[in-house]
């Protein structure tokens, strides 16, 4: 039986957590004190041991990624910045958003880290707007570390000078995309560029740019103090290390659990008292919305970046989103949909146009007005915009059409055969009863 | 600096910008490397002085970092936090994002809706509330989730989100369910600029569904192997 461990989740039950005394209690910045001994190169290589790999999304390997920053011409360096990715909006992923509110300090002691590591003095934690409390927390976290001699000139004496900047975004998903968000950090729209050059090369004002997610560096701090075997003694070989799984919807203890990595659904239902009770698991996204729903057939498929492609998904940002038989497939297809139409950048047609048609069809089927050969249409249409747009946010979109059409054509069908919807949206609600669902 | 005792200050009628506000721009640009990086921020701060983003402030951040007036435009319609006409002293949000929505978000946002006869992007006529459906806001393990001026407020029903719009309209101090007392709009706008307020070090650290996991742990004596942050001797290679 796996069992949970909390690592980066263990502090935020502590009262204050967030801030720098009480931080510094539980052993915070020692990390840090320690990675200013060792070499920058030594720091990249205990990261690359430890085989951590991206928790934004991709699961790219961070110590692979921070080694791609070229070696600097000693006569005329270009500077090169860190960028942490806290725009956290892919539907479904709440991780990053309470590590922030709750520990700040960790993400700040890694921000630290991973710019020595990679030669960087000026860092920007670029976090959603939509998010006051955490804004200010990391805002209030920056200013601590300041005063404490962290950040500023001569960190603790070693010689090394590091600025961060936290700035708030404005309310678009498709800035968490990484280069789209370095244009929104340079005040434009932001839109996706075409890579190569990729920012390790031609990043941030066409600097060597390392762009991590919160989670991912707030995980560096731990590595540098317990050691890369120690990390890899958790999880498995090509998925090691611990993240955290946050499950959300019809479950009956929904929030959040720190696990190694390979944790199955079963498990997690589990530690969280099971579905609802009275009903059972329908579907579920194993990494936030952009990833294609899975159902109960998948339950013991370990959540680790292999397993997940095993079956035809991702491990995305392990955002489970648990629905249970009250809930309609279209329904949740069609808003999901919604969400891509709405936060498309507009730069590609397939993407502009495609989502904007798949919402009409999905409309009508929901409303029970649609056809078999709209079934057929969508998937054609997906073909479309999948692989044929500049970024991954396409790719993303068409995933609930896909896997919903997949694993549950007949519900689609059974709703033009009934004539409409065959589900009472009360009945999904937290709510019910007040409502007076059909049970 | 925001005074934290009144943090629910009615809202002054959009005043000229005028040079403490070239001031405070001119703050925010020596912050990055390059100018043109403190046109979000400076967006922010025109929505904390004016309400929302005016032909004015268009103006004025054109002139800063001397760009065009389109180019500022084009920014400001591109993303959803920036506003073209007033919203309310509290901007509420109802999450109808899929995971909100069916937990009951939906209900939420209707019922609310015709109960404070707005819309979408749309304010009432004290100019106390506006309503937005918002998407996902990241919080989705305390859904359905609703959000006053972008600080949370968790699970709620139709009836608290009635009761939560009352209070707001009738002048109470709200405060958010795993944050600080809850400040007006142009507050809110202001420390999005990067101006911070006194209000970090309220609330708690963690809400419970944040919790649940740790608390398991604890129960069963669960823990990551020894080493992290606690063994700092161990071994590193
Ligand atoms: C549409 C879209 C949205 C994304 N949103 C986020 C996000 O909110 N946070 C994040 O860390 N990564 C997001 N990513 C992934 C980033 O592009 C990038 O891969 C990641 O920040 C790299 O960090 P990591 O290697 O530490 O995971 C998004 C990608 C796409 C295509
Ligand atoms: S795929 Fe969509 S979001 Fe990505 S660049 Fe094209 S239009 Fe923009
Ligand atoms: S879906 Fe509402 S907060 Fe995520």
């Amino acid at each position: 039986m796996t069992t949970l461990t909390p690592v980066l989740t263990a502090r935020w039950d502590q009262s204050d957590a967030f801030t720098l005394r009480n931080y510094e209690k539980a052993d915070g910045y020692k990390a840090l004190r320690r990675a200013l001994q060792r070499t920058p190169a030594d720091i990249v290589q205990i990261v690359q041991d430890s085989g951590l790999r991206g928790r934004g999304g991709a699961g790219f390997p961070t110590g692979m990624k921070w080694s791609f920053i070229p070696a600097q011409d000693p006569a005329s360096p270009k500077p090169v910045y860190l960028v942490v990715n806290a725009d956290e909006s892919e539907p479904g992923t709440c991780k990053d958003i309470p590590l922030m509110m709750a520990d700040p300090h960790v993400l700040v002691e890694g921000v630290i880290i991973t710019a020595y590591a990679i030669g960087a003095k000026h860092a920007f934690i670029y976090v959603r707007g939509e998010v006051l409390h955490v804004f200010r927390r990391v805002l209030n976290a920056v200013a601590e570390a300041y005063e404490a001699g962290y950040l500023g000139q001569n960190i603790l004496g070693s010689g090394f000078d590091l600025d961060v900047v936290v700035h708030a975004g404005a309310g678009a998903y498709i800035c968490g995309e990484e280069t789209a968000l370095l244009d929104s950090l340079e005040g434009r729209r932001g839109q996706p560029r075409l890579k190569p050059p990729f920012p390790a090369v031609a990043g941030l004002y066409a600097s060597p740019t390392v762009i991590n997610n919160v989670e991912t560096i707030a995980s560096v701090p731990s590595i540098v103090a317990g050691g890369a075997e120690w990390f890899r003694g958790m999880g498995n070989e090509k998925s090691p290390g611990y993240g955290i799984f946050s499950l959300s919807g019809h479950v009956t203890k929904p929030g959040q659990y720190e696990a190694p990595l390979g944790i199955t659904l079963r498990e997690l239902l589990d530690m969280a008292g099971g579905i609802r009770a009275g009903h059972e698991l329908k579907f579920w996204t194993p990494g936030g919305s952009s990833t294609p729903m899975l159902t109960a057939e998948h339950i013991d498929v370990p959540l680790d970046f292999e397993g997940m492609a095993g079956v035809g998904s991702l491990l995305g940002t392990r955002a489970l989103q648990i629905f249970d038989d009250t809930t309609c497939v279209v329904r949740a297809t069609e808003r999901w949909i919604e969400f891509y139409k709405h936060e498309s950048c507009g730069k590609c047609t397939p993407c502009r146009e495609g989502f904007w048609w798949m919402v009409q069809i999905l409309e009508r089927l929901e409303k029970g007005d649609g056809t078999e050969a709209d079934l057929d249409k969508l998937l054609d249409m997906s073909d479309n915009i999948a692989g044929r747009s500049f970024c991954a946010l396409a790719d993303g979109g068409v995933a609930p059409v896909v896997s919903s059409i997949q694993h549950f054509r007949d519900e689609y069908i059974a709703h033009f055969e009934h004539g409409g919807c065959p589900f009472d949206p009360a009945a999904s609600t937290l709510f019910a009863q007040e409502l007076g669902a059909k049970a | 600096m925001t005074d934290v005792n009144d943090v629910n200050d009615v809202q002054a009628a959009p005043g000229p910008l005028g040079d403490t506000v070239r001031a405070e721009m001119a703050q925010i640009i020596a912050r990055y490397p390059e100018p043109r990086s403190a046109l979000l921020p400076m967006l922010h701060l025109v929505q904390s002085h004016q309400g929302y983003v005016t032909p004015e402030g268009i103006e004025l951040c054109a002139e800063v970092l001397d760009i065009t007036e389109a180019e500022v435009a084009a920014v400001a319609t591109f993303y959803t936090m920036y506003k073209r006409r007033p919203v309310g002293d509290y901007h509420v949000g109802v999450c109808t994002n899929t995971l909100c929505a069916i937990m009951g978000g939906d209900a939420i946002w209707d019922d609310l809706s015709e109960y404070l006869g707005v819309g979408h992007d749309e304010t009432t006529d004290d100019g106390k509330v506006s309503l937005e459906r918002v998407e996902c806001n990241a919080a989705c393990d305390y859904a359905p989730v609703m959000m006053v001026n972008w600080e949370f407020m968790d699970n709620q029903t139709p009836q608290s989100a009635r009761e939560l719009v009352d209070r707001l309209r009738a002048g109470e101090q709200v405060t958010s369910t795993r944050g600080p007392r809850i400040c007006t709009w142009k507050q809110a706008e202001r420390v999005l600029a990067g101006f911070p307020d006194e209000l970090a070090t309220e609330g708690v650290a963690a809400g419970p569904a944040s919790l649940v996991g740790l608390e398991l742990a604890h129960e069963n004596g669960w823990t990551a192997p020894e080493g992290g942050q606690r063994e700092l001797g161990g071994s590193t290679k």
